[in-house]
């Protein structure tokens, strides 16, 4: 399979995108059905080809095709099989790609999910995704080709970077871009409706299973990075505010409050203009994203080889795609607002706020990763804003949340008596005070004050979250209707939330860490493990040569485990690489990392114990699952369309969310 | 423009991660006191990583300086004088209060306060609005 | 109804910067030297470990400091150039050997000229520190008033010798005249 075909197939598929965006859209605007019924086969014949060429150079790395320079640049012989695969997103170009076949592949999934809705929106929709696919397809074929030859070819590749050969890194991307990437279908949604100037609770019934989708693969992928970061990069941390990881929990934000505002509009018809605002803001921030990422105007430690003519064509597309949105929301936004009314204390202002301080918390992420770039870009000078920073002011907007999580679960929609609310919980909240307050102590023997209000939110959301399906258990009374999966998601995804505010607070608090210098037969003692030094041995590897030290860990004399880190060399980049020995636990990680021999047998060691955080990546894991379970709601897949009016029950028990 | 380039090729041609090795200094708070700030301080060869993990000479170096400064007496702030004074507010990951930070560190509460302004003013308009279905 | 519009306007000026930080190399740092008194050493002379040489050395003469060492590939870049400059310039050119192996570095001087009136070795970096050192090489100028005018990183051209030493060097001579200067290319 000669590689210019994948090339030829993106631009075929660049010329089939070109007509999906252009003449649905005109044919919605002139009703002109004929023009409309392209979208479909453009869409589906798009996918057809961008897959084609993935085939194309997956091909080429599977087969060892070292003419093809992206090939030379990120893959070896001696590879693994898997990780051969998985290079094909090592770098740029390839991951551009990887980009637009799963917008590609997205967008085939509306293409044939959408029968039931109407033409127009279905045109219009499609219409805006083929826009930003040939965006996305012009870049590569213009600036980024993965199928530029290398010739006379290489005799062997560069091989993929050994930070990349891990099963959790080769997942990170694709995961990560179904979740970001994906979040183009509700802005699609949310473009189509101001270029109808309608929207209505259909259309959000018909927009948010998109949004919980790729807000549950987004969650996935975020917490895939951070749990690898933690494993492999041998630094014992799991979030670093890094300018790249900021640009993917943005848009995470954004999609939370979209499918949170998404859930007003859909039961109420209200927030109309937050909901489209959120949806471009959405994936705004995803191509901000991947700007950040490509064009180096950031250090980060994610940034690809960075080229500025690149960075240019990718702020084009941001300045069309999200600056031309914008346009047509200011314009259009104004006059799609509805009447209706809440009280202060309803499930509607609980989310009012929600969306509110969601959209702080990016601001402030924002601000604080681009401030060096303002102060450069005004010649002020140069500073770095890290994680002491980040950890410090998201708690600004973060503690409110946690505590209005709590309560606004509970809210009932229009509007419902305060001490209602309170009455219903009043005991979660006093066990929350108490017992996060004393469980620090108990356990750790002390606790700063933050610690504790973060143990006391944590518990709080969690207790919250669980309190209507532990009652509904222990009353077992028929009465109630039985929980639809949209509530299971919602109290599944609230606990997730509980779960990792647990685990952040304590084993930020709590965390142990301690660098030095030991030899075989060395033993020493931390938080009640006593660690023994076996001892080192040299072996080889697949494609590296490692040397491994062995531990044994002893609590009250009995043998807890035997950890054995590793120093690799991989053989073609000669980069020295860490692979820590975690020995893991529901209540604590223990962590070993191998330094440098420092001479004469001894080794500099890296020591960490963190507790309880295997809940830093359950809780996002519930939360997607909570997530996936939402998006399954059967009402999702009704073709009923009720924006008629119609009288409907008032329901007091199992509301919807 | 070109020489920066060729730099930054330098800068990124790292960075494996290191573990310094000495032992604790003699006075606990002192020494948790080092510790936070190695992790503070931005390694400018390896500029991804804070000078507590990072294998490059000058992280060593900048450690050990470090060291010698806590040992001699001096305490954080001085020493983040002393490596702003060599390499400028860039070295720093925890931004110091200054007039040029001013908007930095106020943005959040200024945002949160506006933020609540704004929920305030929708929810008064909602409240006055009918609640029955449209 | 202008909220409406305060999206796009952000937007904007957001856009704004970014266009202004494809220019921008947002890993290069500037030395907050610049206008300030260089810092002040006196370390072992290379060629001559028994002796010093230092900042005192040099007062109030217009001087360059050229940080190098055998291990940077730059250096050997640009050392042709400064062997140029130290004959022709009329600007002395102290060196800084930044960690670095001595007997190395002399045979380095040996087989490709020394252009430096004298090579500190700076075998701890402590002073490399004290002078905001982070990529060799890097080239200070100093003035004939002790402050530091201008740092350049990364091998030295003749072009940034035109463009950024000599105005400097020119403005700082304006006062009293230095040594001729020639248009070294």
């Amino acid at each position: 399979m000669i590689p210019e075909l994948g090339q030829l197939a993106l631009a075929i598929s660049l010329s089939l995108a070109f007509i999906q965006a252009i003449i649905p859209i005109a044919g919605a605007a002139y009703e002109r059905a004929d023009w409309m019924a392209l979208a479909r086969p453009t869409a589906i014949g798009q996918f057809v080809f961008v897959a084609l060429s993935f085939c194309v150079l997956a091909n080429a790395f599977l087969s060892n095709d070292f003419s093809v320079l992206y090939v030379a640049y990120n893959s070896n012989s001696a590879l693994p099989a898997v990780y051969k695969f998985a290079a094909i997103w090592g770098g740029h170009e390839g991951s551009l790609l990887l980009w637009i076949m799963i917008l590609a592949f997205w967008t085939l999934l509306v293409a044939i999910l959408s029968r039931s809705l109407p033409e127009q929106l279905v045109a219009r929709v499609l219409g805006v995704l083929g826009i930003v696919s040939c965006g996305l397809l012009l870049f590569t074929l213009l600036t980024s080709n993965p199928f530029e030859r290398l010739l006379p070819a290489a005799f062997d590749g560069n091989d993929l970077n050994p930070l990349l050969q891990d099963p959790a890194m080769a997942l990170h991307p694709p995961v990560l871009y179904l979740g970001y990437v994906g979040f183009a279908v509700p802005f699609a949604f949310a473009v189509a409706a101001l270029l109808t100037r309608r929207l209505d609770k259909d259309w959000a019934r018909w927009t948010r299973p998109w949004a919980l989708a790729s807000w549950m693969f987004l969650t996935v992928g975020i917490t895939l990075g951070s749990w690898w970061a933690f494993y492999e990069l041998g630094w014992g941390g799991w979030w670093f505010w890094d300018p790249v990881e900021n640009a993917s929990f943005m848009p995470w934000l954004a999609g939370t409050a979209l499918i949170h505002s998404l859930a007003v509009t859909e039961r109420r018809g209200l927030f109309k203009s937050w909901t489209i605002l959120l949806a471009i803001l959405a994936f705004s921030l995803s191509l901000l994203g991947t700007f950040l990422v490509r064009s180096g105007i950031l250090v980060s430690v994610h940034s690809f080889a960075s080229d500025p003519a690149r960075g240019l064509f990718i702020l084009l597309l941001l300045g069309v795609i999200s600056g031309g949105s914008l346009v047509l929301y200011a314009l259009r936004a104004g006059r799609m607002e509805t009447e209706g009314g809440f009280k202060l204390v309803s499930r509607e202002a609980f989310l009012l706020l929600n969306n509110i301080l969601l959209v702080v918390a990016i601001m402030a992420v924002l601000f604080g990763t681009l401030y060096p770039l303002f102060l450069d870009a005004m010649g002020l000078g140069k500073i770095s804003v890290g994680p002491p920073y980040f950890n410090t002011v998201f708690l600004i907007p973060g503690l409110p949340l946690g505590l209005f999580v709590g309560a606004g679960m509970h809210a009932t929609w229009k509007s419902m008596r305060g001490e209602t609310l309170i009455r219903k919980l009043a005991v979660a909240a006093g066990f929350a005070v108490v017992i996060g307050a004393v469980i620090p102590w108990v356990a750790f023997g002390s606790a700063s004050s933050l610690t504790m209000v973060g143990v006391m939110v944590g518990l709080w959301v969690v207790v919250s979250a669980l309190f209507d399906p532990v009652r509904r258990l222990v009353s077992s009374s028929s009465s109630s209707m039985p929980f639809s999966l949209a509530q299971w998601g919602m109290t599944l995804a609230h606990l997730g939330v509980g779960v990792f505010i647990l685990g952040a607070t304590i084993t930020s608090s709590y965390t142990i860490e301690t660098d030095r210098s030991a030899r075989p037969g060395d033993r020493w003692e931390l938080f009640g493990y006593e660690f023994v030094f076996r001892n080192v041995r040299n072996f080889d590897g697949v494609n590296y040569r490692a040397t491994e030290g062995e531990f044994e860990i002893r609590r009250n004399g009995s043998l807890v485990t035997v950890m054995t880190p590793q120093k690799r060399t991989y053989l073609v980049q000669q980069n020295p690489m860490t692979e820590a020995a975690i020995d893991s636990g529901w209540t604590r990680h223990l962590f070993i990392a191998l330094g440098d021999p420092l001479g004469d047998g001894a080794w500099s060691l890296r020591i960490q114990y963190k507790p309880l955080i295997r809940f830093v990546w359950l809780g996002p894991l519930i939360m997607a699952f909570g997530g996936l379970l939402a998006a399954s709601d059967p009402r999702y897949r009704s073709r009923q369309v009720t924006s008629r009016v119609k009288s409907r029950p008032v329901r007091v028990v199992g509301e919807t969310v | 423009m070109r020489s920066i380039i060729l730099l930054v090729f330098w800068l990124v041609s790292c960075c494996a991660w290191a573990i310094d090795p000495e032992p604790p200094l003699d006075d606990p708070i002192i020494d948790a006191e080092y510790q936070q700030l190695i992790r503070e301080v931005r390694c400018l060869v390896c500029q991804n990583q804070p000078i507590s993990d990072s294998s490059a000479p000058l992280a060593a170096d900048l450690r050990r300086e470090i060291r010698r400064m806590y040992e001699e007496g001096s305490r954080r702030a001085e020493i983040e004088e002393f490596l702003i004074a060599r390499y400028g507010d860039f070295v720093l990951y925890r931004p110091q209060l200054k007039p040029m930070t001013w908007a930095l560190w106020g943005a959040p509460l200024v945002l949160l306060f506006i933020g609540g302004a704004v929920f305030a003013r929708i929810l008064r308009a909602r409240m006055r609005q009918s609640i029955t279905e449209v | 109804m202008w909220r409406y519009l305060l999206p796009v306007v952000i937007f904007s000026v957001l856009g704004l910067f970014f266009l202004r930080g494809l220019n921008l190399n947002p890993g290069y740092v500037p030395s907050p030297l610049i206008g300030k008194p260089a810092p002040e050493y006196e370390l072992p002379k290379l060629k001559d470990m028994t002796s010093t040489v230092g900042s005192a050395d040099y007062v109030g003469e217009v001087v360059l400091l050229n940080v190098w060492a055998t291990w940077c590939p730059g250096c050997r870049q640009e050392h042709p150039y400064l062997v140029e400059l130290s004959e022709n310039s009329g600007v002395p050119i102290y060196g800084l050997n930044w960690k670095d192996d001595g007997d190395k570095a002399r045979a380095w001087l040996e087989t490709l000229g020394d252009p430096y009136v004298a090579t500190a070795v700076d075998a701890t970096g402590e002073v490399a520190i004290d002078w905001g050192v982070y990529a060799a090489p890097e080239t200070f100028l100093i003035g004939r008033d002790g402050k530091v005018l201008y740092k350049h990183i990364a091998p030295l051209t003749p072009a940034v010798w035109e463009n950024e030493f000599l105005p400097r060097i020119a403005a700082g001579c304006a006062a009293q005249p230095c040594a001729p200067l020639t248009n070294v290319r």
